[in-house]
């Protein structure tokens, strides 16, 4: 049995009847899905009997004193502490894990708990967000459900669902894109590998300019000197919003200035994804983070093709990218204009 | 531990991550997290200065928060700083204000 240094946990979420539990189904049957462990909090009424299956209620434990650590869901912790421990004892062997959350779930707690949780940091890592859209009632959903908004927000990985039913989805892929440009969209119909492949954390950083994916013309949008970008989801209030820099950036600076950010908007930032060109370092440096948290960041092997700029992508609801822009600046000790290190 | 949520070794921090493949982190050896831990230290002073507290080292292990008046917050991750920060000054720091933007930028 050869037990992985860090399980991946892949949080599969998605709104009501968005086809969560048989996209869930379709995957357990795949030869890639053979060593998952699958965590389920809404029983459905497929079998998943040769599967190991647990339950965990929909508790969330949040102190008034608001700091981070202390958003632990505990009976997701006790799940995967109990799953960790029978593969420690030869009863059960896995390679990943997969939670389906409720329909209504942010996903952001449960990756704060991989994160935060004294034992899961040791034992687990996230191993992405996969975020189910039914494409025939996306677009009503989005519109009137924040949850489903934050849900496609915080995906690492959009399947569209019944697109059999759907017909022309290329309006809903929009949509997508404007909501989440650095997701990659695939639909149910395809295998697991391209559904799940590369869908770890880590891996999905490594897209050298997201914005680049979300299929819209920015206005101005020269990549220079600090200069930034953004659109809008006017019917959504969901702006995207990217920073790009030329000079080198101080790490310190950055995480004192990222976590304050976090902290003080962190419900209001459902994304922030990035790659650094950090003072000091040859290679790049990616960082990836929803709402409050923030991953562990990764150190890129290679630049990708392309200058050799740190671009940051903030997906957020009421908040003036301009202040933001101006935020950073200011803390980075950046020219406000020339993005240049300031005197 | 925690003082605010009482948790036990929650030293979560993201810039702390612990130093393994593919993970950038200075969280490598003695001297690599003393030398972080200066510079951090001079980073969120630079902040901290807003409302007139001021961080340190505590035992090498913490940190520990002062405000003008002698009052002080012991804390043991930088996860807890703002928290912190926040509770002692008993006033928010906020990123977008205008007045914090402006004093960043005087610096």
């Amino acid at each position: 049995m050869t037990r992985p240094l860090m399980t991946p946990v892949t949080l599969l979420t998605g709104f009501l009847g968005s086809g969560k539990t048989t996209l869930l189904q379709k995957l357990l049957t795949d030869p890639d899905m053979a060593r998952a462990a699958v965590l389920i909090n809404e029983f459905g009424e497929i079998g998943l009997d040769h599967q190991l299956l647990d339950r965990i209620d929909d508790n969330v434990v949040l102190m008034k004193s608001g700091c981070i650590c202390c958003t632990v869901r505990g009976e997701v912790a006790d799940a995967l502490i109990n799953l960790d421990e029978m593969r420690a004892r030869g009863e059960i062997d896995f390679d990943r894990v997969v939670i389906e959350t409720t329909g209504l779930a942010d996903p952001y707690p449960v990756l704060q708990t991989l994160q935060a949780h004294p034992v899961l940091r040791s034992h687990f890592r996230s191993g992405g967000v996969l975020t189910t859209v039914d494409a025939v009632n996306a677009a009503a959903q989005m519109n009137h459900r924040a949850e489903a908004v934050r849900q496609i927000a915080a995906a690492d990985r959009i399947v569209l669902t019944k697109t059999d039913l759907a017909g022309d989805v290329t309006d809903l892929r929009a949509a997508l894109a404007r909501v989440n440009p650095v997701a990659r969209v695939v639909t149910s119909d395809m295998g697991a590998s391209d559904i799940l492949g590369d869908l770890d954390a880590v891996h999905s950083l490594i897209e050298p300019d997201a914005c680049g994916t979300c299929g819209h013309h920015h206005d101005g949008d020269d990549h220079d000197h600090g200069h930034h970008h953004h659109h809008h989801d006017d019917t959504l209030g969901v702006v995207t919003f990217s920073l790009t820099v030329e000079h080198p950036l101080d790490w310190t600076d950055f995480g004192i200035w990222l976590t304050l950010l976090l902290h003080r908007y962190g419900d209001r930032i459902f994304r922030v994804k990035g790659i650094l060109a950090i003072d000091g370092e040859d290679q790049p440096v990616a960082v990836h983070g929803v709402q409050h948290l923030v991953h562990a960041p990764v150190h890129m092997e290679h630049w990708p093709d392309g200058p050799r700029h740190s671009r940051l992508v903030f997906i957020l609801e009421g908040i003036d990218p301009a202040l933001i822009r101006r935020s950073f600046h200011a803390f980075m000790r950046l020219d406000d204009t020339t993005g240049a290190k300031a005197a | 531990m925690c003082s605010l949520c009482g948790i036990l070794g929650c030293d979560d921090h993201w810039t702390s991550a612990v130093d393994r493949p593919g993970v950038y982190s200075r969280n490598t050896d003695r001297h690599a997290r003393r030398s972080e831990g200066a510079r951090r230290l001079k980073a969120a002073n630079r902040v901290l200065d807003f409302r007139r507290l001021k961080m340190s080292e505590f035992h090498g292990t913490s940190y520990v928060l002062k405000s003008p008046t002698g009052a002080s917050r012991v804390f043991d991750a930088l996860s807890h700083l703002w928290p912190e920060a926040e509770a002692l000054a008993t006033r928010g720091f906020d990123p977008l204000d205008e007045e914090l933007i402006a004093f960043m930028e005087r610096q």
